[in-house]
C-alpha cells in the first residue's frame, strides 16, 4: 500500500514537471499567433472582467496601504524634490521662452502647432493588474480593441510616457513598461544640441533607463550637451530595431548626473523616468495611427 | 454519496483558494509597494497547502497556481508552474517526513519558498536568455520580498489552514502524536484510566 502511494506520488511529480517543461519549450519557440498564445489571450479575456471587479472592490485597501507606504517615503523625498522644483522652475522659464519663439516660427511657416496629446485620440484606462516581478515589467489595463486600442500604441501616465501596448484582447490590454527589456524608444534630450538616441532599460537596474547612441559633444562646448536634469522626450521617429512608434515631445524622464567618461566614450547618459512606474493607476493610450506606420497607410 | 461529496470538498476548496489568491495578488497586493517591492502571496499559499495537505496535493496545487499566474500575466508558460511544483512538493515532504508542529515552521517555510521562487525565476530567465538585469539590485529586491513575505506568512498560513483544515482527512501520524503528547491513546481512554486508578485507591 505504502509502495503504491510512493510510486503514485513520484509518477505525478514527474508528469507535472514534464508538462511544465513541455509548455515552457513550446511557448518559448512559438510565434505570438500560435495556439498557446491564443489560449493565453482567451484566459486574459475571461479574467479581465473579474480582475476589473476585484480591482474596484479592493481599491480602498490598496489606497490605505499606498497612503501608509507613501507617507513613510515622503520625508526622505522632500529635499530631493525641492532641488528638483528649483531645477524645473528654471527649465520652465526656458521652455516658456522657447514655446513663445516656437509659436512665432510656426506661424511663419504655417505649421500646425496643435499636436498635443488630444490629437492622438487618447483612451483613458484603469490599471487592473500588475506584475509583481522584476522580470516582466507589465501592467494590465481595462481597455482593449473594442475601445480602439491597437498593438504598439504608446501609453502615457500623468507625468509622461510609461510604455507601449504589447498584447490586445477585446476588453483588456497588456502594457509593457519602458523599463521592460523588450521596449526601446527613440528619445531626444532637450539640450542646446537636441541630441537624440535610443532609450533602453539600464542593465542592473530595472527602474533606470539609459539613453544610448548619443553623439558625444564637442569637448570645447560641453555645456551644449546633455546636463543633469535636462528633460528627455520622445523623438518621434521610428527606431530601426523595433517597431514601436511614439509621437514626438512626450516627456519620458530627466538626465541623471552626467558621467563624462560614459558620455564621451560610449555616447550614453542615465535617465530617471518622470512617471512613478510602480504607482500609477490610470493611463492614457494614444490610439491614433501615427503617420508613416503601416496602420496609417491602410485606407 | 455523502462520502463522494466529502472527497470533492477538498479539491473544490483548493481550486477556489488558488483562483482567489491569484486574483487578489494581481489586482490588489501587487499594486501596493512596501520598501519598493510588492509582497507575493502565491508562493506562501502553495507552501501552506503543501504543509497542510501533503506533497502530492502541494505539487498539483503548485502546478495549477503557477500555470494560472503565467496565463493571467501573459508570461512564458511553465516557468512559474515549475517553481511552484517544487515549493508545494517539498513543503508536503517536510510534513510527511518530519511532521513539524512548531508554530514558526510556516515562517521559515515562507522565507525559503519566497527565496526559492525569486532565485529560481532569475535562474530560469537567465537560462532562457532573457536580456534582463541580473545584479545586486535584483538580489536586494529578492531579499526584501523574502522579508516582506515572511512578515505576512503567519496570517496567510492561518487563513489557508482555516479554509483547508475542515475538509482534510484525519491523519494517523497526527492522531498518534496527539495521543503521545496527551499521555494516552485518546481522551476517552485517559478518563477510563483515571477511573480505574480511583477505584483501586478506594478498594485499598
Amino acid at each position: 500500500m505504502h509502495d503504491k502511494q510512493v510510486r503514485r506520488r513520484r509518477v505525478v511529480l514527474v508528469v507535472l514537471v514534464a508538462v511544465s517543461l513541455i509548455l515552457l519549450t513550446a511557448y518559448f519557440g512559438e510565434t505570438p499567433s500560435s495556439p498557446l498564445h491564443n489560449v493565453q489571450r482567451g484566459v486574459v479575456e475571461v479574467f479581465s472582467p473579474i480582475e476589473q471587479g476585484a480591482s474596484k472592490v479592493l481599491t480602498p485597501v490598496r489606497s490605505v496601504a499606498s497612503w501608509v507606504s507613501d507617507t513613510l517615503h515622503a520625508k526622505s523625498r522632500v529635499g530631493q524634490l525641492q532641488a528638483r522644483v528649483h531645477s524645473l522652475t528654471a527649465q520652465l522659464a526656458q521652455a516658456k521662452g522657447a514655446q513663445y519663439q516656437n509659436r512665432q516660427l510656426s506661424n511663419l511657416v504655417h505649421l500646425d502647432d496643435s499636436i498635443g496629446v488630444q490629437a492622438h485620440r487618447p483612451v483613458t484606462a484603469q490599471v487592473i493588474a500588475r506584475d509583481p516581478l522584476l522580470w516582466y515589467q507589465t501592467v494590465e489595463v481595462d481597455k482593449g480593441s473594442d475601445d480602439g486600442v491597437h498593438l504598439h500604441d504608446p501609453v502615457i501616465a500623468d507625468k509622461g510616457l510609461v510604455g507601449e501596448v504589447s498584447e490586445v484582447s477585446a476588453t483588456a490590454s497588456i502594457v509593457s513598461l519602458i523599463t521592460d527589456h523588450t521596449v526601446s524608444v527613440t528619445a531626444r534630450v532637450t539640450d542646446a544640441n537636441g541630441d537624440t538616441g535610443e532609450l533602453v532599460p539600464a542593465v542592473g537596474n530595472p527602474n533606470q533607463l539609459v539613453l544610448q547612441y548619443l553623439q558625444p559633444p564637442n569637448p570645447a562646448q560641453v555645456q551644449n550637451g546633455p546636463q543633469q536634469n535636462d528633460l528627455v522626450v520622445t523623438a518621434g521617429f521610428r527606431s530601426t530595431s523595433l517597431e514601436s512608434y511614439f509621437p514626438a515631445n512626450i516627456p519620458i524622464g530627466v538626465v541623471d548626473p552626467v558621467n563624462e567618461n560614459q558620455l564621451f566614450n560610449d555616447g550614453q547618459v542615465q535617465v530617471t523616468p518622470s512617471a512613478d512606474l510602480r504607482h500609477f493607476d490610470v493611463v492614457q493610450i494614444l490610439t491614433a495611427a501615427q503617420p508613416g506606420t503601416e496602420r496609417a497607410q491602410v485606407p | 454519496m455523502s462520502d463522494l461529496r466529502n472527497k470533492a470538498k477538498l479539491p473544490l476548496r483548493l481550486i477556489l483558494l488558488g483562483l482567489v489568491a491569484v486574483l487578489v495578488q494581481e489586482s490588489a497586493i501587487s499594486q501596493v509597494t512596501v520598501f519598493g517591492v510588492s509582497a507575493d502571496l502565491t508562493p506562501l499559499v502553495v507552501m501552506s497547502v503543501g504543509l497542510l495537505c501533503g506533497s502530492l496535493t502541494g505539487a498539483v496545487f503548485g502546478f495549477f497556481t503557477g500555470l494560472l499566474i503565467d496565463l493571467v500575466l501573459v508570461q512564458t508558460l511553465g516557468v512559474t508552474s515549475l517553481l511552484y511544483i517544487a515549493i508545494g512538493y517539498w513543503a508536503g515532504r517536510l510534513r510527511e517526513l518530519r511532521d513539524p508542529s512548531h508554530e514558526l515552521v510556516p515562517l521559515a517555510g515562507a522565507a525559503l519558498a519566497s527565496a526559492f521562487a525569486g532565485l529560481g525565476m532569475a535562474l530560469i530567465q537567465f537560462l532562457l536568455g532573457v536580456d534582463a538585469p541580473v545584479s545586486f539590485l535584483l538580489l536586494q529586491q529578492i531579499l526584501i520580498v523574502v522579508l516582506v513575505n515572511t512578515l505576512i506568512a503567519l496570517p496567510v498560513h492561518a487563513l489557508v489552514r482555516r479554509i483547508v483544515r475542515p475538509v482534510l482527512p484525519e491523519d494517523p501520524r497526527r492522531r498518534r502524536r496527539r495521543a503521545y503528547t496527551t499521555g494516552g491513546l485518546s481522551p476517552l481512554q485517559q478518563g477510563a484510566a483515571r477511573r480505574g486508578l480511583t477505584s483501586r485507591t478506594s478498594a485499598r
